[in-house]
């Protein structure tokens, strides 16, 4: 496995890098309190092309390998975990397309997704279901010209500003899964606020109330809605949180570095301290060691190796703990400052939370690895 | 490659999923053998062992649910005469 960057990825980065810096690190803390993205910056990602990254050319897309748009993931979530969910959300539903859709999807979704005329938002949680996804309640029933839709699906980020659902429902007792547009009679958004974290990914919960999906709106077939279609998002979504992870942990780690150095305590900066060593030598070294994970991760998908999925997996669930301990360890290198509004470390703290939490929480990922574990040996 | 070759191939593949003897023609899917997660494996390794694209045309539990029927599917999609 190649570790160095090519010049390509190279120039990639340094660019994610300036985006991150220019648009989104000057607007992310006070997005956070007014808990939404800016317009704004929704914008400048549709510019950049940012919407359709891993979107094909031909459809208009960037196409980018799985290197440089694990880099741009890392770059966003550097930035805002709360932008990074959005460009997650994006990013498993074409995949999902892209994998599952007929022609006649393809062509009507992509290129308006890949401009970001059109926002994408994945549903599958529930108000009573969150992990156990198999056992969604929400059911379409056949209709002549369509499905009929009734249920709830919770926590869907970018819910209030995305214009196209991939949605999970039992038809027949077979999980399916529904491209769903707004709006739709019988289809409501409902505003979710007050999140501990990802305060700006602007959630949303869904109210179906025999809302009929068109027919030519079934994504995939009846039956491979959890296996295969949200199988194809979902590994997507860890690619992505998993990179996004190591963002947020490299935030800690430079926002820790510069504070070390200013602050003094008992005559001396911080950094002279061997605890405060300690915790910044654990926080560089585990970010590493998650990035190399989630390179590996990018490795297997650009190879489409079916062990991506186990990698990808173990790269989500190390990445989303060292963000977790990064951010902890950030707080209390900043101690009251650090709880403060003063800086961004609380706010990485507070976003970090939901990142050992969403696209398979850590005790589901801890679940999957040790399947893989005890197939591989 | 021949079909004996796809399907030493694949058993080889399944082997790592199901930890017990299965005959060629025994149900994997529908009897929960294997679960979700090795859904997406199955499909990656087909894909890149046999130089194939999996779409949403292929999507009926008849092709994937036996060591028999993916064999068969692979043979068909390759061309081959089964």
């Amino acid at each position: 496995m190649e570790l160095d960057l090519n010049a390509e990825q190279l120039i990639a980065k340094a660019s994610f890098k300036g985006f991150a810096d220019r648009e989104i690190l000057t607007i992310a803390d006070q997005n956070d309190v007014d808990e939404i993205t800016s317009q704004t910056l929704l914008n400048a990602l549709a510019e950049k092309g940012y919407w359709g990254a891993l979107i094909p050319r031909k459809y208009g897309g960037l196409g980018m390998d799985p290197m440089s748009y694990g880099l741009l993931c890392e770059e966003i979530g550097r930035g805002s975990i709360s932008v990074l969910s959005l460009l997650t959300v994006q990013a498993m539903v074409s995949t999902a397309i892209l994998k599952w859709g007929d022609d006649a999807q393809k062509e009507k979704y992509l290129r308006p997704l890949a401009e970001g005329q059109m926002l994408g938002a994945f549903a599958l949680s529930e108000p009573e279901i969150g992990s156990d996804a198999k056992s969604i309640t929400s059911a379409a029933e056949p209709q002549n010209d369509g499905h009929v839709l009734n249920g709830r699906k919770k926590w869907v980020s970018g819910g209030q500003i995305a214009s196209l659902f991939l949605v999970l429902a039992q038809c027949a007792g077979q999980p399916t899964t529904f491209l769903i547009e707004k709006p739709l009679p019988g289809f409501r958004i409902e505003p979710i606020k007050g999140m501990l974290g990802f305060k700006s990914a602007m959630l949303a919960e869904l109210h179906f109330d025999h809302c009929l999906i068109p027919a030519g709106n079934l994504l995939g077939k009846a039956g491979f809605g959890f296996s295969h279609v949200a199988g194809t998002a979902l590994d997507q979504g860890r690619f992505c949180i998993a990179w996004g992870s190591v963002g947020l942990s490299q935030a800690c780690l430079q926002a820790c570095a510069e504070y070390v150095s200013q602050r003094k305590q008992f005559g001396r900066p911080l950094i002279d301290h061997q605890l405060v060593q300690e915790m910044l030598a654990d926080m560089h070294t585990h970010t590493q060691a998650a990035r190399l994970l989630c390179y590996e991760a990018a490795y297997l998908k650009a190879k489409s190796d079916p062990r991506l999925i186990a990698a990808t997996s173990m790269a989500k669930y190390f990445a989303a703990k060292t963000a977790m301990k990064s951010a902890a360890d950030a707080v209390q290198i900043h101690g009251a400052n650090g709880c403060s509004s003063d800086y961004p470390v609380q706010r990485y703290f507070r976003d970090a939370k939901i990142l050992e939490i969403i696209e398979g929480s850590n005790q589901i990922q801890q679940t999957v690895i040790a399947r893989y574990a005890a197939q591989s040996f | 490659m021949q079909l004996d070759a796809i399907k030493q191939s694949l058993s080889a593949y399944l082997k790592k999923f199901i930890q017990k003897e299965i005959a060629a023609d025994d149900e994997i899917i529908t009897s929960g053998l294997v679960n979700s997660l090795f859904a997406m494996q199955l499909i990656l390794f087909i894909e890149k062992e046999f130089s194939l694209k999996i779409g949403n045309e292929d999507l009926d539990i008849k092709n994937f649910n036996s060591l028999n029927a993916i064999s068969r599917f692979v043979g068909n999609k390759k061309g081959l005469t089964i």
